[in-house]
């Protein structure tokens, strides 16, 4: 059974149709993530399937139960960060997680001692006893972590958590998503960074203009996508795109002081190059191949983002 | 719906509510510092019998400590982006709601019970009625704080716009709810005007409670506040639903 499963969920708002018939499962011990381009519709459904906004049309479950017939049953089975939804500025670091996880039912000592756990872990000991409108937003973003974290949930939505932190808060907070996935908690993740999501989720769906488009491992979603095998190389001097063309580069891009070059054979364009280096006397600062990303994937199956 | 779990999110919007709305020492002492105003502003120099007209000063006390700050709440979290991670919690939009108004009952009645305990040192008011005074506290507190609520309901996100609602509302309210002349002593127009305001009712139970020359039955007021109480609570929550059915 999915732990998250949405059957044909649609959403307007006025005559803008924001998502169009999303169905999604989610198995228990997955990390799923959620990709698209700005407006796609992530939001928009994250806020469905967590019961924040109605849909028009369709239905979603958390541990089986609907989200929207038995919004408190199904609340209580799940953690979440907001894209938007800051912790209270006005409370404590620990009150905001003490008060937090009086909603889950869990009795003084549990909430205390969880409490000290996460604080401990996210780095927080020390600023506990702190109003949280003194915190930078890294730090308010680790609270908003303790904060879905605290009931240990079986399930965790996280929307778009890493936006706009630094190193090592970004850091934090993959490692956080990969320990709650370790005790058992099926994740759920809508991101920009698609090689955090290559690097954490087990499956990824790409929804663009409010529609699926894509579903599957991140490794089979790159492979759907091989014609993007390229040859990355830089040159001591300036070369002119005209001395790429050839019948097995595709296409030739210019990436910083490199050139990216596509081609469906790797192995005979680098024999290629080679022998256009030699014979333009141009010397090889660097070369390498790579195989498709996910980011490739990512931008063919959107269309670029359009 | 599993009504522990409601009941619980109930308590706990309640409690973020007092701490972080409520207990801050400017609201505390505006709440005391007000009454001490009005009283100047309304009572003092007009050579009127204060024993007569204390439940009216009462009845306004309520009225304006329940409602003042609630229409803030919403407003304020949807622009501190905590309103998104409120309904993410363990929480429906009825147990928000009536967090929301179950803070706002308890600020005015403690702001109405020092006010009162304060009249009844300082001017020895009678108490014709303690259980109807009980329950006038607590009927009163409840209907202003869920119109409070309801004036919280529009989408706005700017606390001093709902403000301006808030006054434009509430202060016509009071001159039109026999707080400042005693209902036995209106025109027939008059009583008409004063009939469509719930203070009115408010007003009448104090009246029955502390002098027990009301001129309505209690059962007639309490009736009234208690749809009242259904019709804001019902707007509040057709207003919200709708709100979200256009996005946060």
């Amino acid at each position: 059974m999915a732990v998250i499963d949405a059957e044909n969920l649609s959403k307007s708002f006025g005559s803008f149709k924001a998502v169009d018939n999303v169905s999604i499962a989610v198995k228990k011990g997955e990390i799923f993530g959620f990709l698209g381009p700005n407006g796609a519709g992530k939001t928009t459904t994250i806020r469905m399937l967590t019961g924040v906004l109605t849909p028009d049309s369709g239905s979603a479950r958390i541990c089986g139960i609907d989200i929207h017939a038995n919004p408190l049953e199904a609340k209580i089975r799940m953690g979440i960060i907001p894209e938007n939804g800051t912790v209270y500025s006005d409370l404590t670091a620990e009150q905001n997680i003490l008060w937090t996880a009086k909603f889950y039912g869990m009795d003084r000592s549990a909430r205390k001692r969880r409490a000290d756990e996460i604080l401990s872990y996210l780095g927080l000991s020390e600023r506990r006893n702190d109003i949280v409108r003194n915190f930078s937003k890294g730090m308010r973003q680790r609270i908003s972590i303790a904060c879905a974290i605290v009931p240990s949930p079986p399930v965790l939505f996280l929307d778009e958590p890493t936006a706009g932190l630094d190193v090592y808060s970004r850091r934090l907070v993959i490692d956080t998503v990969r320990r709650m996935n370790d005790e058992g908690s099926t994740v759920f993740l809508t991101t920009h960074n698609i090689e955090e999501a290559n690097e954490l989720c087990t499956v990824i769906s790409v929804i663009n203009k409010g529609t699926i488009i894509a579903t599957d491992s991140p490794e089979k979603l790159k492979k759907t996508f091989d014609t993007a095998n390229y040859v990355e190389i830089a040159f001591e001097q300036q070369v002119k795109r005209e001395l790429f063309a050839h019948p097995g580069i595709t296409r030739a891009v210019p990436h910083g002081d490199k050139w990216r070059l596509y081609t469906e054979d790797p192995d005979q364009a680098v024999k290629y190059l080679a022998a256009l280096a030699d014979r333009e006397h141009l010397k090889i600062l660097s070369v390498a191949t790579s195989s498709p990303t996910l980011e490739e994937a990512f931008v063919q199956l959107t269309g670029g983002g359009a | 719906m599993d009504i522990r779990l409601f009941t619980r999110s109930v308590v706990l919007v309640t409690e973020k509510n007092m701490r972080i709305y409520y207990y801050k020492g400017a609201v505390v002492i505006f709440g005391l510092l007000f009454p001490f105003i009005m009283f100047l502003t309304f009572f003092i120099g007009r050579n009127i019998n204060l024993l007569l007209f204390f439940p009216a000063f009462l009845g306004m006390m309520l009225f304006f400590s329940s409602s003042s700050t609630g229409p803030l709440i919403t407003p304020w979290e949807k622009r501190e982006k905590t309103y998104e991670r409120l309904l993410s919690l363990p929480v429906t939009l009825e147990s928000i709601i009536i967090g929301d108004i179950l803070a706002g009952s308890l600020f005015g009645i403690v702001i109405t019970t020092i006010v009162w305990g304060a009249g009844s040192v300082l001017l020895g008011l009678p108490l014709e009625n303690p259980g109807l005074l009980a329950v006038t506290m607590l009927l009163g507190a409840f209907t202003f704080a869920a119109l409070g609520t309801l004036l919280s309901s529009p989408a706005m996100n700017n606390p001093s716009n709902v403000m301006m609602l808030s006054n434009l509302i509430r202060l016509p309210l009071i001159f039109v709810s026999g707080v400042f002349i005693p209902l036995n002593q209106l025109e027939s127009w008059e009583w008409v005007l004063t009939s469509l305001s719930p203070l009115t009712y408010l007003v009448d139970l104090f009246n029955g409670a502390i002098n027990g020359n009301a001129v309505y039955s209690p059962a007639l007021d309490v009736s009234i506040l208690v749809l009242v109480i259904l019709v804001f609570i019902g707007g509040a929550k057709l207003i919200q639903q709708w709100n979200l059915s256009k996005g946060l």
